[in-house]
């Protein structure tokens, strides 16, 4: 919403400043975008100082000039102007200029080789004179001290922007704003003038409204302007709809844009000489079209409200117009509408045609139905001051007779909101300055609301106003309380700040990428889970919810080793998504790691990143995260994005159903397809989800404090094995002896190759016995050790090497 | 006698030489061996006469006393000499860098969560989740937002079916409503979340972070909404004083509804919070609006309360100097390693906020 100081003051009388006017607009929420000179296409017209010049290498007419134009850094120009000099002052046009003369828009350009950025120009170029000789020269004395100034004085106002909130079309009106300032203080509205037209024409077009199921037109006023004369505007006009940035198109079409930027009242003018016999307010059917104002043909559906004659639609009601009965130049005879349409119908429609106007944008957040009258006074008499003829009768169909609604007040309301007291005098000042018509009723006022206020229909509405016009800055601050009634995080987030930093302590970095991914990406991580489509993604590349966590991960380290970066640890928690629907969707902790460990290390010899990395993150993080490491469970089973041979997954317990983590290389399939250029990729995930809860708090987990001081011995065991039997079940076989004697069991060695039969292993443990009752003797030792023996040989087949 | 101090004589002079160990160890064997010069005197003391025994022992065991100690020195100094001399061999180039330490980061936004998280906790909310994807009645209608209503398209929503039933949600807000349905004022709640609007440009991201807010009690009112804002935005940017300014707005979910902004100045192309005469707007609030209350089955006559929504990526950028939102969310290693934070750090009301 824009208009001028200037404009604002024909409805207000104040004595503020333009800086006071600005402060008070956004005080009571009317919030200024920019406060500014109307732009203009000559302010990039600025004066400037030729500095040096120099003779263009490839042409004897031209010069290569160093220019002045008042910033930090000088521009060159080429020039072929015989009088372009040092220490000329002249005037300078930047890439982007409009030339007035040819309206030519300049550009940034090479002249014979040498680029040139904007030019100089001559006088008869910028309209001036018709000397097209030389370059203008300016005077010395006159314009030395205004280098980069513009050269063009702006005589345009400044022009407020507002940006007006949905609920305040009474606001898209000058004399909207205008009201509210002086509510708040700022002044005095001024009364509209009474000035009567003369209505002595005749109306001689019928105008029905047909009582269709959701008519969405109730009022539709109109008068016939005959013999009138359409025009250019006159100044004054044409000054006022260019301060706003629009186009002067003809007198009779920037009067009606006026009233509208004044009153916030649309209003349509037809060439009432293209009307076919009448109109006929009614719904549309499917199949009907619109060739509207905006020269696109449009198709329209059933039961949109539009205005048409016996030939067919003139024009969407509260949207746009058609061609048929524009006004031109040639107009003579006009017919004036003004009408009141519905907000849900004009919605609907222009949503369904995907159509945006400014008519559309105030009708639908609801015009003044009792701006009809004033909005056909206001225009016949410009149309008729500008363009002359002879104004009708009004004529005003209407289907329910507008209603000022009411609402009961109670005044304890106020202060039980705002937290601050305000007297019940000022109270009732504020809601007549702002149109309320009000009847104190002893604690409570009877208030009947203004038209121009759809947005207020409850008591809640009336305190926003109250503390509104009085200014926010009453309201007082009630220090908040330091008290704590309940845990802050629940189990669940306490579970994924511990990850979180948890893992971001391995070395990984944490990253926020988007919930969105490329489709084709996504396919390659998704497992059995649907697609989800964006029906209207911000790209082709981004077009699916994520079903992985991995599609992005692996897209961003991928970026980061082509920026030269080899060993690269990142991960990311947040939400996958398994279906469309609300909560359908897990948390996730994922992470990669590229590359090498100790690379170029003086004392340490680098090797690449496996899968063993991975399981120890992995299996760290949910460690740190509370979990019993010795209650773990490995499988092989993992999604097939993972190298299926190095890969698995972590239980909890080994009778759990569902994994929490899963952990290994990259399937080199997606290395190859994605083209990613490392050395080694492994990754890991933790499913939040599958994270049972711990139900014991820590206090309540620790056990009672026992140890044995009794000596402990250990053992070396290598046994010969089938390479199918994994160290996981060697480790529980040997433990399941006796798991009070047997302490720990390590694998110190794996071995494969000479010596050994091609199908088995060689497997190295190192185990711990120690009794928490007595020492053991020799042949307790012993007999542990052939129970060992035995029944590692007899379960895996094994044989122990000797 | 002359025997003794003879034998006395010459080993003490020989062990003032600089010897070493072997010859220590000779001289030792040489005196207390088995056939050694003092071992041989304590076996003569048998034979000699009573009278003089008593001397002949006394001045034998001073001297073997003396012998003993000068050789134990003697042993002492050449240790410390050896391992002296080997320390020396054994010495390093300590400039040489130490074994790597591999610390990962921890994301601004998760960060600055932390830090809100942290500052909420100790007036008494609790954090509260709620999905990203929505329907269209959490995130629009149940807020007061109706299908027809202008407001809704100040959300440039994502749709996820052609019905427009499903979406990425707008905002935090349907986060209230979930709370505020499943349970029984009062209400007294944050949530953080990740957020959707479909555009992109230099100041907007197709995905960012809001954090809202709700107290739903029986007399709380717009002081108690400046309190809380106030003291989180003072708290959060860590200065003792602020200026901040409640605007009037329109929020369809909040009566009366403010936008608050606070001020600022620039020193050196860096934004400096509660100093100088500029304005920035940070928030939308307001009175959660009777007819949000009424549409999750809480009585707006008896309860009342405020509802807030900031966002956190913007909060980050101010109060660590980040510049650029979209380069939040484009993992450019370097970035993160830059404005990343140790994990070590974690926000708490004891410690602090950050070091």
């Amino acid at each position: 919403m824009k208009f001028t100081i200037g404009w604002l003051k024909e409805h207000l009388d104040t004595k503020y400043n333009d800086n006071k006017i600005i402060e008070k607009l956004t005080d009571v929420g009317l919030e200024v975008e920019s406060f500014e000179n109307a732009s203009s296409e000559l302010d990039s017209f600025k004066i400037a100082k030729i500095i040096n010049t120099e003779q263009h290498p490839n042409a004897d007419r031209l010069k290569v000039c160093d220019v002045d134009i008042g910033q930090s850094d000088i521009v060159r120009v080429v020039c072929g102007a015989p009088n372009a000099k040092k220490n000329l002052l002249t005037v300078y046009a930047g890439p982007g200029s409009i030339i007035p003369k040819n309206k030519m828009k300049l550009n940034v350009s090479k002249i014979r080789g040498v680029t040139s950025y904007g030019m100089l120009c001559s006088e008869s170029e910028l309209n001036l004179s018709n000397e097209s000789e030389g370059i203008t020269e300016l005077k010395k004395d006159k314009y030395f001290n205004k280098i980069g100034q513009n050269f063009f004085k702006n005589s345009s106002t400044k022009v407020i922007d507002l940006s007006i909130t949905p609920n305040r079309p009474d606001c898209l009106g000058v004399r909207g704003v205008a009201r509210d300032l002086a509510a708040a203080g700022a002044g005095k509205l001024k009364k509209i003038s009474n000035k009567k037209v003369k209505k002595d024409g005749s109306h001689n077009v019928k105008v029905s409204i047909t009582k269709d199921k959701n008519q969405g037109c109730t009022i539709f006023g109109s008068c016939l302007i005959k013999g009138v004369k359409n025009k250019e505007s006159p100044k004054w006009l044409k000054d006022k709809i260019e301060s706003l940035g629009q186009k002067s198109i003809s007198a009779i079409v920037d009067i009606t844009n006026y009233v509208m930027f004044d009153l916030n009242r649309p209003l349509h003018a037809y060439d009432a000489d293209k009307i076919d016999k009448e109109i006929i307010v009614r719904n549309s059917k499917k199949g009907e079209t619109l060739e509207a104002l905006d020269n696109k043909k449009y198709k329209l559906e059933d039961d949109m409200c539009v205005i048409s004659d016996k030939s067919g639609v003139l024009g969407l009601g509260g949207i746009i117009g058609g061609t048929r009965t524009g006004t031109e130049f040639d107009t003579k005879n006009i017919l004036l509408e003004s009408a009141y349409f519905n907000p849900r119908s004009v919605r609907r429609t222009s949503k369904l045609l995907y159509l945006d106007t400014d008519a559309k944008f105030r009708f639908e957040r609801g015009i003044d139905p009792e701006s009809i009258e004033t909005g056909l006074t206001k225009a016949a008499q410009l149309i008729t001051d500008i363009c002359g003829g002879k104004v009708s009768k009004f004529d005003i169909q209407k289907l329910e007779n507008a209603r000022k609604n009411k609402i009961k007040f109670k005044l304890s309301l106020f202060e039980n909101v705002a937290g601050f007291k305000i007297r019940e005098k000022d109270i009732e000042k504020i809601l007549i300055n702002l149109g309320f018509e009000v009847k104190n009723k002893k604690k409570e006022l009877e208030l009947k609301i203004p038209t121009w206020r759809p947005d207020i229909t409850q008591p809640i509405d009336i305190v926003e106003e109250i503390v509104r016009i009085k200014g926010y800055s009453n309201i007082r601050i009630f220090e908040p309380e330091k008290i704590r009634g309940k845990d802050t995080l629940n189990k669940q987030q306490k579970l994924f700040h511990f990850l979180q930093r948890s893992v971001a302590s391995k070395g990984y970095y944490e990253t926020v990428t988007w919930s969105f991914t490329d489709s084709k990406l996504n396919q390659l991580f998704k497992e059995n889970y649907k697609e989800i489509k964006i029906v209207n993604p911000i790209s082709s590349d981004l077009d699916v919810l994520r079903n992985s966590i991995f599609p992005n991960l692996i897209f961003y380290l991928k970026k980061n080793l082509d920026r030269g970066f080899k060993d690269i640890s990142l991960f990311e928690i947040g939400p996958i998504f398994i279906g469309n629907q609300p909560g359908q969707q897990l948390t996730v902790v994922g992470a990669i790691k590229s590359g090498k460990m100790s690379r170029l290390n003086w004392n340490e010899k680098d090797r690449l990143v496996d899968v063993f990395d991975a399981k120890k993150d992995a299996i760290q993080t949910l460690k740190e995260a509370g979990y019993d490491k010795d209650d773990f469970f490995i499988r092989e089973k993992s999604p097939s994005y993972y190298h299926p041979g190095k890969s698995g997954s972590i239980y909890l317990d080994k009778d759990d159903i569902e994994p929490v983590a899963y952990f290994g290389e990259i399937h080199p399939n997606i290395i190859r397809k994605l083209d990613i250029k490392t050395e080694a990729l492994v990754k890991f995930e933790i499913y939040l989800d599958n994270l049972k809860e711990n139900k014991l708090k820590l206090k309540d987990r620790k056990s009672n404090f026992e140890y044995s001081d009794f000596q402990k011995s250990e053992r070396d065991y290598a046994f010969v094995v089938d390479k199918k039997i994994n160290a996981q079940d060697l480790i529980q076989l040997i433990i399941s002896i006796d798991k009070d004697l047997i302490k720990s069991v390590k694998v110190f060695d794996v071995y494969e190759g000479e010596n050994i039969p091609k199908d088995k292993k060689s497997i190295a443990l190192n185990v711990t016995i120690q009794s928490s009752e007595k020492t053991l003797n020799d042949n307790d030792l012993e007999k542990i050790n052939n129970q060992i023996i035995s029944l590692v040989e007899s379960k895996t087949g094994a044989k122990i090497r000797s | 006698m002359s025997d003794i101090k003879k034998i006395k004589d010459e080993y003490l002079d020989k062990l003032s030489r600089d010897i070493n160990l072997e010859t220590v160890n000779q001289i030792k064997t040489e005196l207390f061996g088995k056939n050694g010069a003092i071992s041989n005197l304590f076996k003569k003391i048998g034979s000699i006469s009573s009278d003089d025994r008593k001397k002949f022992a006394s001045d034998l065991n001073f001297i073997k006393e003396e012998l003993q100690d000068k050789i134990n020195i003697k042993l002492q100094e050449i240790e410390t000499k050896e391992i002296n001399s080997k320390l020396e061999n054994e010495k390093i180039d300590i400039t040489l860098p130490e074994r790597d330490i591999k610390l990962g980061k921890i994301h601004p936004v998760s960060q600055v969560i932390d830090e809100i998280s942290s500052i909420f906790s100790e007036i008494g909310f609790s954090i509260e989740e709620g999905p990203d994807v929505e329907n269209e009645h959490y995130n629009f209608t149940a807020l007061n937002t109706p299908d027809n209503h202008p407001a809704r398209d100040m959300h440039d929503t994502f749709y996820l079916d052609n019905k427009k039933e499903l979406l990425l949600r707008t905002h935090t807000s349907p986060v209230q409503v979930r709370t505020m349905l499943k349970g029984k004022p009062p209400f007294k709640i944050i949530a953080p979340g990740r957020t959707y609007r479909s555009d992109s440009d230099q100041t907007h991201s197709p995905m960012f972070h809001q954090v809202e807010g709700l107290h739903i009690d029986k007399e709380i009112n717009m002081g108690h909404l400046k309190g809380c804002l106030n003291y989180f935005i003072k708290e959060f940017f860590e200065v003792d004083k602020i200026q901040m300014r409640f605007r009037p707005s329109h929020f369809p979910f909040t009566e009366p509804s403010a936008e608050v902004d606070i001020g600022y100045e620039l020193k050196n192309g860096k934004i400096i919070i509660g100093e100088g005469d500029k304005w920035l707007e940070i928030l939308g609030c307001g009175m959660v609006h009777p007819n949000v209350l009424k549409n999750v089955n809480v009585n707006p006559d008896k309860y009342q309360g405020y509802a807030f929504g900031i966002g956190i990526d913007r909060l980050g950028m101010l109060k660590y100097g980040i510049n650029d939102l979209r380069a939040f969310f484009e993992t450019d290693y370097r970035w993160l390693n830059h404005f990343g934070f140790d994990p070590l750090d974690v926000p708490s009301n004891y410690r602090g906020l950050s070091r």
